[in-house]
C-alpha cells in the first residue's frame, strides 16, 4: 500500500522548508561574500572568517559565553537529574503535583518575565552582576529541560533493575551510580547538550542578568547589528548555527539509538 | 560406564525425594518462617493474617491466580516489602526492618532484571564483589557457575546478545552465586515456550538437589508447580488455601476451590446418603436412581449437600453398560470431542444438561475412533476416584 508523494505533499514541504530555512541559507551564503555590502554579492570569500578570529571584542564574547554553557549545562545537569529522580521516583510525597507543575512553568514562561524577575532578585539580594548572575539564571531556566528528557527515560527504566542490585548486596547509594547512571547515561548527555544550546544562544536572559565585563556572543553581536550588519557577523552566526547544529544533531542520534537499542533487545528477548 | 554412574545419582536423588518429609516431622525447625503476617496496599488487603513454615531444603512452591498476594509473600522475604503486621524469621532471626541488601536471600526476577551495561560474567560476579570477596574467589565461583547453568563460553557476551533462555540462565546463575540461604524465584519461566520451560524444571530440580539450598518459586502455573515442588501452597485472596505434596493438592483437594484451580475437574451436586469408616454413599441430581460410592471419611453428615469431585483421566468411556450400571455410573451423549493425539477428551452431556469431561488415552493408532458425535455412553469410575469436598 505504497503511497506516491502528491503534488500536494510536496508543494507544502517545499513552502514549509523554504519558510523555515530560507532566512539561515541566505546568511550563511553571504558570510561568504567578498564583497562589504551584505546585500550585493561579488563572489567567494573566506576573507570574514579571517577578519572575525582577529576581532578580540567578538573572540572575548564567544569565550565568555562557552564558559557560561559550560557551566550551566553541567551544574543544570546534575540538578535537572536529581528533580527527574524526585518526579519519577518518589511515589506521591507531600506536595509532588505542585513540583512537577512548578518544574515545567519554565518551560513556557516568557524569557521576558523570566530574565526580569531574576533581575528584580539579584538587585534585592545585592549581588554584582556579571559572569556568575548569567550563569545562575541560565541554570535555573536549562535546568527543567534537563529534568523533562531524562524524567522521560526514567519512566521506562525497569526498577528490578535497582531491586536485583538491592538484592545481591549493593547500598541503594551505590546501586544509583552503578546501575541506574549508566542506563540512563545517554539522557543524562543530551540533557547536558540541550541545555549547552539553550545557554549557548539566549540573548534575553542575558542581557536581563548580565553586568560590566560580561558580555555574552548573542550579546555583543546583536549591539554591532544595531550599528550595521557587517559579513563579519554572519561569519560569527555561521560558525555559531555549526555549533549548534552538531550538539543538537549528536544529541539525537543519541537518544535515537538508544532507543533502537532497547528495541532491538526487546526483539531478541521476544524471540526467545 | 558413564551412563550407569548417572543413573545411580538419579537413584541416589530419587531416594532423597522419597524419604524428604520434614513437615511430617514435630521436631524439625523450619527455616522460614511467616507468624500472622498481614500486609496492607492502602485499603487492599494483600497478605491476611498468614503464617506459613517452609524447612530447609525444601522446593516450595507459591501457586495461586494473580493477585492472590503470592508475589507479596515472596517480596516480604526478599526485604522489597514491609509486613504490616506479623513476623517474619529467617533461620531464626528477624527479618522486619532489614533492608533487602542485608538480607540472606537471593532473587530470580520474572524479568531477569540482568544489568544490560555488563557482561554475562560481570553480571554473576556483581553480588560476590559486593560482599569483598577476593579477586581470585570471585573469578572460581563465576566460572562455577557459568559451567553450572552451560553458558560458559558466553562470559564475554551482554545481555542482549543471548536469547532468552540463555538470559533466565545467568539471572539464575547471578542469584545462584552467592549461595543464599533461600533463592526466591518469581515467575522463572514464564518467559519461555512450553518445550524449554518443561527442560529447564528439571534442571532447576537438579540444581536444587546439587546445592542443597532452598527455594521458593512463585508461579500461576500448576504444572510447574506441580512438577518442581515438594510442597505447594494454593493462595487466594491473600490465604493459604490448602499446603500440601503436589500429589495431595491433586488428589484429595481440601477444597472446590483447589480442585477446580490445580487440573481439571467434573464437580455433581450430591448428598450424602450413608456412611461408614472409609465409604461415603451419594446421590446426585444430575444422575437420578444411581447411586454413587466413594472410599473416603467424611466429617459431613448424613443428609447434608456435598461437591462430588472426579478428574477426567479416571473416568471411563464407553458404549456398552458396565457389569452393575446402577452405581458409579452416568449416562449421556457425547457432546464433542477433543482429539489432543496422545488424549480424546469428550464431552458429556447428562440428562439435566450438565456436560462433564472424560479424558480417554488413545492406545491404538486409528482413524476412526468407536464414540462418536451423539453417541450414548456410560460413563464409569472407580470408588477411589472421585472425591467427597464439603465447601
Amino acid at each position: 500500500m505504497r503511497k506516491g508523494l502528491s503534488w500536494f505533499n510536496v508543494t507544502s514541504i517545499v513552502l514549509g522548508f523554504t519558510f523555515l530555512y530560507l532566512p539561515i541559507l541566505l546568511l550563511v551564503i553571504y558570510s561568504f561574500n567578498a564583497s562589504r555590502m551584505v546585500t550585493v554579492w561579488a563572489g567567494f570569500s573566506t576573507h570574514w572568517y579571517v577578519q572575525l578570529f582577529q576581532n578580540q571584542q567578538l573572540l572575548d564574547a564567544a569565550w565568555v559565553t562557552l564558559r557560561v554553557a559550560f557551566i550551566t549545562a553541567s551544574v543544570a545537569t546534575v540538578l535537572g537529574t536529581l528533580g527527574a529522580i524526585a518526579l519519577t521516583r518518589y511515589g506521591r510525597f507531600y506536595g509532588r503535583t505542585l513540583f512537577s507543575g512548578m518544574i515545567y512553568a519554565p518551560l513556557v514562561m516568557p524569557e521576558v518575565i523570566t530574565g526580569l524577575s531574576l533581575l528584580l532578585l539579584f538587585v534585592a539580594v545585592d549581588i554584582d552582576r556579571g559572569f556568575w548572575t548569567i550563569t545562575l539564571a541560565h541554570i535555573t531556566f536549562t535546568m527543567c529541560f534537563v529534568s523533562v528528557v531524562v524524567q522521560s527515560r526514567l519512566v521506562t527504566f525497569d526498577r528490578s533493575l535497582e531491586e536485583a542490585a538491592l538484592d545481591l548486596g549493593c547500598t541503594p547509594f551505590k546501586t544509583f551510580f552503578v546501575i541506574t547512571l549508566p542506563i540512563i547515561l545517554p539522557a543524562v548527555v543530551s540533557g547536558w547538550m540541550l541545555a549547552f544550546t539553550l545557554s549557548l544562544d539566549d540573548l534575553v536572559i542575558a542581557s536581563f542578568t548580565t553586568g560590566p565585563g560580561a558580555t555574552t556572543l548573542p550579546m555583543r553581536i546583536y549591539s554591532q547589528v544595531r550599528l550595521g550588519v557587517t559579513p563579519e557577523i554572519n561569519a560569527a552566526c555561521t560558525i555559531l548555527i555549526a555549533i549548534v547544529t552538531v550538539v543538537v544533531i549528536v544529541a539525537s542520534v543519541m537518544t535515537k539509538r538508544q532507543e533502537m537499542e532497547r528495541q532491538k533487545a526487546e526483539r531478541l528477548a521476544a524471540a526467545g | 560406564m558413564s551412563t550407569g554412574v548417572a543413573d545411580k545419582t538419579q537413584k541416589t536423588i530419587g531416594g532423597i525425594r522419597r524419604k524428604f518429609a520434614p513437615w511430617t516431622d514435630p521436631q524439625a525447625t523450619p527455616l522460614i518462617r511467616y507468624q500472622n503476617v498481614t500486609k496492607r496496599f492502602g485499603e487492599f488487603v494483600a497478605i491476611d493474617n498468614l503464617s506459613l513454615d517452609i524447612y530447609e531444603r525444601e522446593f516450595f512452591a507459591l501457586l495461586g491466580p494473580s493477585g492472590c498476594g503470592k508475589t507479596t509473600l515472596m517480596r516480604m522475604l526478599a526485604g522489597f516489602e514491609e509486613p504490616t503486621s506479623g513476623q517474619i524469621t529467617l533461620a531464626g532471626q528477624d527479618l522486619v526492618g532489614t533492608p533487602p541488601y542485608k538480607r540472606q536471600t537471593n532473587m530470580m526476577f520474572q524479568s531477569y532484571a540482568l544489568f544490560p551495561h555488563m557482561s554475562v560474567w560481570d553480571n554473576i560476579a556483581f553480588g560476590l564483589r559486593q560482599d569483598r570477596m577476593d579477586k581470585d574467589a570471585v573469578a572460581n565461583r563465576v566460572e562455577e557457575m557459568l559451567k553450572l547453568v552451560k553458558l560458559s563460553q558466553f562470559a564475554k557476551r551482554k545481555p542482549h546478545q543471548l536469547s532468552g533462555g540463555q538470559r533466565q540462565r545467568v539471572a539464575l546463575a547471578r542469584s545462584l552465586a552467592k549461595r543464599p540461604k533461600v533463592l526466591l524465584l518469581d515467575e522463572p519461566l514464564g518467559a519461555l515456550d512450553k518445550k524449554l520451560r518443561e527442560e529447564t524444571q528439571f534442571e532447576l530440580m537438579d540444581i536444587q538437589m546439587e546445592l542443597g539450598m532452598t527455594f521458593l518459586i512463585v508461579t500461576h502455573d500448576q504444572e510447574e508447580a506441580m512438577t518442581v515442588a515438594d510442597r505447594i501452597a494454593v493462595m487466594n485472596h491473600g490465604k493459604l488455601v490448602q499446603v500440601s505434596p503436589p500429589a495431595v493438592i491433586y488428589e484429595q483437594p481440601a477444597s472446590r476451590y483447589v480442585a477446580e484451580f490445580v487440573g481439571d475437574v467434573n464437580i455433581l451436586d450430591a448428598v450424602i446418603e450413608a456412611k461408614v469408616p472409609g465409604l461415603v454413599t451419594l446421590r446426585a441430581e444430575a444422575a437420578p436412581g444411581m447411586s454413587f460410592r466413594v472410599a473416603q471419611d467424611c466429617e459431613t453428615q448424613v443428609g447434608d449437600t456435598v461437591a462430588l469431585a472426579f478428574r477426567p483421566e479416571k473416568l471411563r468411556v464407553e458404549l456398552d453398560p458396565p457389569a452393575d450400571p446402577t452405581v458409579n455410573c452416568l449416562t449421556g451423549t457425547i457432546w464433542d470431542i477433543g482429539y489432543l493425539g496422545d488424549l480424546s477428551i469428550y464431552h458429556v452431556e447428562l440428562a439435566n444438561g450438565q456436560r462433564i469431561k472424560a479424558a480417554k488415552p488413545n492406545l491404538t493408532r486409528m482413524v476412526e475412533r468407536p464414540i462418536t458425535w451423539e453417541d450414548k455412553v456410560y460413563v464409569s469410575f472407580a470408588p477411589d476416584a472421585g472425591v467427597v469436598l464439603k465447601s
